[in-house]
């Protein structure tokens, strides 16, 4: 029974991502308190991602994730200010215990099949895999069309959110 | 050379993706709802970054920053709606906004 460092470190980053997802989930006091578990979980995922040997992946998860899109979050939770932003169960209670019933049975039955699931033998890593170099290689050849629509698609979002949250579109002067 | 098993980290995908639609589903604030989708879009980033570190083939880290894009995206305009939402209700309860429910 050998458990090296990064395996040993892989259920430590899980259980903190598990933990926080939970914080976000089932926390019902404070909208603040959920948004900054929910950063505790994206930092223990991207500690997971460079584990699983896509460092630069991870670097990306840290910085979109953890920074943008979390800082994105908290300032709209402090900007609405909700007192009392929980609002308690789903209305109606039966349609609630059933989507918890059916997601900790899809969850039981994934789980119970995973040991018996053949994925096959992995492949070798080169000795670059996951680093900079090599997704920007891929990035800017093979799915460079990904990457163009993927500017697009920003593109279109950020003239949305603009379009969404602006006050009124009639009396802008 | 240590490796954590394949099943392992699908394991705790499916774990984190369970816990974010239980949150889409269950929770009444529009902002958690937005989040637990964040929570299964991770999810799913994770499984994409286990088989492609299992197979050895970055394909799959392309679409996981082509998820985050679209995260990204999401969480704009999302957000931008919730602003706007708030602005003219006072209120952030998805079952305030149910026009489009049948």
């Amino acid at each position: 029974m050998s458990a090296s460092v990064p395996v040993v470190m892989f259920y430590a980053l899980g259980l903190l991502a598990v933990l926080g997802s939970l914080g976000v989930v089932f926390n019902v006091r404070n909208t603040v308190a959920g948004a900054l578990s929910l950063v505790g979980a994206m930092v223990s995922l991207a500690g997971i991602y460079v584990l699983l040997d896509a460092f630069f992946i991870g670097a990306v998860q840290v910085l979109v994730y953890a920074g943008a899109i979390m800082v994105l979050f908290l300032f709209v939770v402090m900007l609405l200010n909700l007192r009392g932003g929980n609002f308690g169960p789903p209305r109606r209670r039966a349609g609630g215990v059933f989507a918890l019933l059916v997601g900790l049975a899809a969850l039981w039955w994934g789980l119970d099949l995973l040991p018996g699931a053949f994925f096959g033998t992995g492949a070798v890593l080169p000795a670059d895999f996951g680093g900079y170099r090599q997704v920007g290689a891929l990035l800017f050849t093979d799915y460079v069309l990904a990457f163009e629509v993927a500017s697009l698609l920003l593109l279109a979002a950020m003239v949305g959110a603009v379009i969404l949250a602006k006050r009124d579109i009639g009396d802008a002067e | 050379m240590s490796v954590v098993p394949l099943t392992h980290v699908i394991g705790l995908s499916m774990i984190l993706f369970v816990i974010g639609a239980l949150g889409a589903l269950l929770r009444r604030n529009m902002i958690v709802v937005l989040m637990s989708i964040e929570v299964m879009l991770n999810a799913v980033n994770l499984a994409l970054v286990a088989f492609s570190r299992h197979w050895a083939d970055a394909a799959g880290q392309m679409m996981v920053i082509v998820v985050i894009v679209v995260a990204a995206s999401e969480v704009a305009v999302g957000l931008g709606i919730v602003l706007s939402l708030f602005r003219n209700r006072e209120s952030l309860d998805v079952e305030d906004v149910s026009l489009l429910r049948w």
